[in-house]
């Protein structure tokens, strides 16, 4: 798969034709086959230190799916996932396990990611005793109670329980368990989508400010763009398990080539009334299709403004259009 | 003048706050249960009572009074208090009697006199410290059944204890096993479950009893062997559910292994059905075993639980109703408090307020 | 102006284990013909209760209190087989979640034409023909066809229009959108955006939109109305709300969005705090400890909401916001 990493610098993780599939229903008995769901179907990119990669898509893209996979939370189907030079892809759970010291999640629902039988303490804590577990419990706790006042929550509420928390402050405290060892990598799925609009924003502040102090790179999974744009240095856009287009925030929303990225941007209501009823707009038709059965070539073909023969037979590869920015289209709007 | 906003947060030495975890916001809905606090005062008093009864002072279960063979209870109403039973029938038998044992030189009619100044005397007293007064009244054997009847409660709670306690802890494990595994395994250890449940029971223990011999252990073995099945049902259930949740997910990114997740995870938020059924179980237990040993294969004499008592006083049912009465009374109030307590633990536990 | 709508003083309170909630706290407003109300807030503002009360929706636990008038009649706690002759028929209210106004045991021609008939005394036949006509007009797809089918069959977008063409069939005069597009696709928000625009243009009826994103409100609303704790904060016409907010809170949220057509990258001006919690408010007013304006008299005085100007109004003890 002809794919050219950029220049010079060794990503922290390089994911090459990933490809992870379902099984659904089916009955081996009666000897009905299973349907597969494409879930993610051969995506590729690079993630450097210290860079935030937003993942952009719909229903259906597999955007979630890519998020657990990098982490190895789901099994891959095929493809490689080097992370620190090393392929994990194939690795078994055990020889994994060692390695979650280092890359850490951050869950949609913030109170559902936490066990609600424990103490907020004892939940952050859970990563240092295990990864660190020549620690004394006094110097836990110290731990845990600087990394609370980092995330911005007050150490002295150490010994409360999740359902007393809000669902901002559950998050913070999702975000402290995963940052507690220190990790390079944190994939966040959906991080603020379930909060109100007035806490997203503390939340997103929190994330940019952990990643200018610790260095971590982010895999920030949203379907909300404008957030994304915000928080992202780069942005990869799936449909349907595949990527659409990869490029620098600026160039995906003032350069996008790819009909689809328009489509998305196109789609996003913009809080002025004048622009928002006065501007272009590119309204796709139809639905999106299920990943069990993805339409041949291109998937994008069925709703595409700009679809023509040559999309249902071949599917467009993805190809370099510009520094820093590839697209996979056959009729992108390459300069 | 402005006032300034919140302050951010700092790492100020300020005291803890105790948190207040869903076992405490549980305690203080059971606290307000009546029905469960009046179930679990009663059945606190039963286990007092039932195993204290050896150092209360009364008579022991084993003592028998010749005098007093299927007695009533001394409040008991008998029509014909003026001409007492066992002793009427002698003196109308007398005059046979003597006829057959005239050259015996055994003078049965002196006998049956000092029998006579000895009930005119005092009703119903044998040993000296003892007042005479049955509670319940004697069985067959002329043995106190009150004393009995709080002996058998002994036999019978901790039967209820002991094989519900085996069960949760053989179910408990069988069925977290098999439903964090999922899968092939996961269907192989229920079909064995499924397998086990449709054996008929009484067969069951009919079998061990030929084997082993009548034992109280048996009935342990028995029961437990039989209760665990529905136990590792619900842990199974419980666990399937729970596996989907998202701080189990988190569980295994933070790293933690496949036995650290049962241990803290699945089996702390599976705890709450699991208690209630506990505590519905014991009764369930304490029934079967009253029927084994109604059928006659459970406890062996001179030992009683209620079931055996239950069975003997069936026997007498027509002439001396109270042998039946009280180890009903006692089974029955028991079982009404642990379902009490079940329900009251239920409602506690259940996660309504959110 | 002639009010479609016009509500006094509504007051909606639940009561739970650990006392009483406010969930509406004396709001009063009026919607005129054709005006699309745009009411803005996030959890805990109140603003779906409003229309759960009005709409004779509540939860067992709760009570309304106060006065709404629909085209002059007092509706509020009118009794069911009153307020079903207008709720369905004069006024209709879609969802965020379609699936749960539509009945997933019955086809939609079925749940459409029973309408119709109930309401509007069609014949079978005549039903169905209006039926397939709305469900062309919401722009589905060989709707002849697919009206034989059940709601799961349909997609998330699809279903969503299925619930406006129901709620369209007895051409109601105001329609109450809650949430309508949060749960659905962005590109499928766009489509029914652009459906909702369409039939505000074509159809001239009242329309409410409850939302907490700001992007829809831009593109639909005449006027809005921003809620906070039960209360109305501030209410303006749309332009006025984007372009000169008069209220901490308004300012608040238009700051902390980021736009995708702006590229500033650097940290969001937030709100500081929590969402409030309508069982511990605090004294005065209820937004004061997250308001970087707030003084003493917000401690101690709940403001009022006052008029500033024709059509505006606030409830703000701060004169003028700094520009």
């Amino acid at each position: 798969m002809p794919f050219e990493t950029l220049a010079g610098v060794t990503p922290l993780l390089a994911v090459r034709d990933l490809k992870v599939h379902f099984e659904v229903g089916g009955n081996r008995l009666l000897g009905r086959k299973p349907a597969t769901v494409r879930a993610v179907d051969g995506v590729s990119f690079d993630l450097l230190a210290g860079e935030t990669l937003g993942l952009v898509g719909e229903s259906g893209c597999g955007k979630s799916t890519l998020g657990r996979a990098l982490l190895k939370l789901l099994p891959t189907r095929a493809g490689q996932i080097i992370w620190l030079g090393k392929d994990i892809a194939p690795l078994s759970e055990e020889k994994i396990r060692p390695l979650r010291r280092n890359m850490q999640i951050v869950f949609q629902d913030p109170l559902a990611s936490l066990n609600p039988r424990m103490n907020v303490g004892e939940i952050i804590a859970e990563p240092l005793r295990i990864f660190q577990p020549q620690l004394s419990a006094a110097q836990r706790r110290e731990k845990v109670k600087a990394v609370m006042a980092k995330v911005g929550l007050l150490p002295n509420q150490i010994n409360r329980y999740p359902h007393e928390f809000s669902g901002g402050q559950c998050q913070r405290i999702g975000i402290a368990r995963a940052i507690i060892n220190e990790p390079q990598l944190i994939v966040c799925d959906e991080p603020v989508s379930a909060l109100d609009v007035s806490i997203q924003a503390q939340i997103v502040n929190l994330l940019m400010d952990l990643q200018k102090d610790m260095g971590v790179s982010l895999v920030f999974i949203s379907h909300n763009l404008s957030i994304v744009r915000h928080i992202s240095h780069r942005v990869l856009v799936l449909y349907l398990g595949k990527v659409m287009e990869l490029a620098s925030r600026e160039a995906i929303y003032a350069n996008p080539l790819h009909p689809y990225t328009q489509a998305l941007n196109s789609a996003v209501p913009v809080p002025d009334p004048d622009l928002e009823r006065n501007r272009p707009r590119l309204v796709l038709s139809g639905d999106i299709p299920s990943p069990i059965n993805p339409p041949s070539g291109c998937p994008f073909r069925t709703r595409c403004p700009k679809a023509q023969d040559i999309c249902a037979l071949e599917e467009p590869l993805l190809r370099r259009a510009g520094a820093q920015h590839l697209v996979a289209c056959h009729f992108a709007d390459i300069p | 003048m402005n006032v300034a906003p919140a302050p951010l947060p700092t790492i100020a030495v300020q005291p803890e706050i105790t948190g207040r975890s869903l076992w405490s916001d549980a305690r203080r809905r059971f606290l307000r249960n009546r029905a469960a606090i009046f179930g679990s005062i009663v059945l606190l008093i039963m286990a007092i009572g039932c195993f204290g009864a050896p150092y209360f002072g009364l008579r022991s279960p084993a003592e028998i009074n010749w005098d007093r063979i299927s007695a009533p209870p001394f409040w008991w109403p008998v029509p014909s208090e003026k001409a007492p039973g066992p002793a009427a029938a002698p003196q109308a038998e007398a005059p046979q009697v003597q006829d057959t044992d005239a050259a015996g030189g055994y003078d049965i009619s002196q006998f049956q006199q000092q029998q006579q100044e000895q009930e005119q005397a005092q009703p119903a007293a044998t040993a000296p410290a003892d007042t005479g007064r049955y509670w319940f009244g004697t069985d067959e054997n002329g043995r106190d059944l009150f004393v009995r009847t709080l002996y058998g409660g002994q036999v019978s709670i901790t039967v209820g204890l002991v094989a519900t306690f085996v069960s949760l802890v053989i179910g408990i494990m069988w069925g977290a096993a098999a439903g964090f595994a999922g899968g092939w395994l996961d269907g192989f250890m229920m079909r064995i479950v499924d397998i086990l449940y449709s054996l008929p029971f009484i067969f069951f223990v009919i079998m061990l009893t030929v084997v082993f011999g009548r034992h109280i252990v048996l009935i342990y073995v028995a029961i437990g062997a039989v209760s665990w099945l529905d136990m590792a049902r619900i842990v199974r259930g419980q666990t399937l559910s729970l596996k989907r949740k998202e701080f189990i997910e988190a569980a295994r990114a933070a790293g933690v292994s496949n036995w650290g997740i049962i241990r803290k995870h699945i089996i702390p938020n599976s705890l709450g059905p699991v208690i209630v059924y506990v505590m519905l179980t014991v009764p369930a237990v304490i029934l079967t075993e009253s029927f084994i040993s109604y059928l006659g294969m459970g406890v062996q004499e001179p030992q009683s639980s209620w079931g055996t008592l239950i069975a003997d006083g069936v026997h007498a049912m027509q002439v001396a109703p109270w042998q039946l009465l009280f180890p009903s009374l006692f089974l029955a109030i028991t079982l009404v408090c642990l379902n009490f307590l079940g329900d009251g633990l239920r409602d506690a536990l259940d996660p309504k307020d959110r | 102006m002639d009010a479609v709508l016009s509500v006094a003083d509504l007051q909606t309170v639940f009561a739970t284990p650990e006392g009483d909630v406010h969930a509406v706290n004396g709001v009063s407003f009026t919607i005129g013909r054709g005006e699309t109300l745009g009411v803005v807030g996030e959890s805990g503002s109140g603003k779906s209760q409003i229309f759960m009360s009005i709409m004779g929706l509540l939860a067992r636990n709760g009570r309304a209190r106060g006065s709404v008038r629909f085209k002059g009649q007092e509706i509020l706690n009118l009794s069911l087989a009153k307020l079903n002759k207008i709720r369905g028929e004069k006024m209709a209210m879609i969802f965020q979640d379609p699936m749960t106004s539509l009945n997933p045991y019955l086809t939609v021609r079925r749940q459409m034409t029973e309408v119709l008939v109930e309401h509007r005394g069609m014949s079978e036949t005549q039903a169905q023909r209006e039926a397939v006509r709305l469900l062309e007009r919401v722009q589905i797809p060989e709707a002849g066809r697919r009206i034989g089918m059940y709601p799961h069959e349909f997609s998330g977008g699809m279903r969503q229009r299925v619930m406006i063409a129901m709620a369209l069939l007895c051409s109601p005069e105001l329609l109450i959108a809650d949430e309508p597009t949060t749960a659905l696709d962005v590109t499928v928000q766009a489509q029914i955006l652009e459906l909702l625009a369409e039939l505000k243009r074509d159809l001239g009826m009242a329309i409410v939109l409850i939302t907490h994103d700001l992007g829809v409100i831009a593109r639909l609303a005449d006027r809005v109305m921003v809620m906070y704790a039960g209360n109305i904060v501030e209410e303006a016409p749309v332009r006025d709300i984007f372009r000169s907010p008069q209220h901490p809170y308004t300012e608040g949220l238009l700051r902390s969005m980021p736009r995708l057509d702006e590229n500033h990258g650097g940290r969001l001006r937030v709100i500081p705090g929590q969402p409030p919690n309508l069982q511990n408010l605090p004294s005065g007013c209820s937004f004061r400890e997250r308001c970087s304006y707030a003084m003493e008299v917000c401690v101690t005085q709940v403001p009022r909401l006052e008029t500033i100007a024709t059509q505006r109004c606030k409830a703000c003890h701060l004169k003028r916001l700094p520009a």
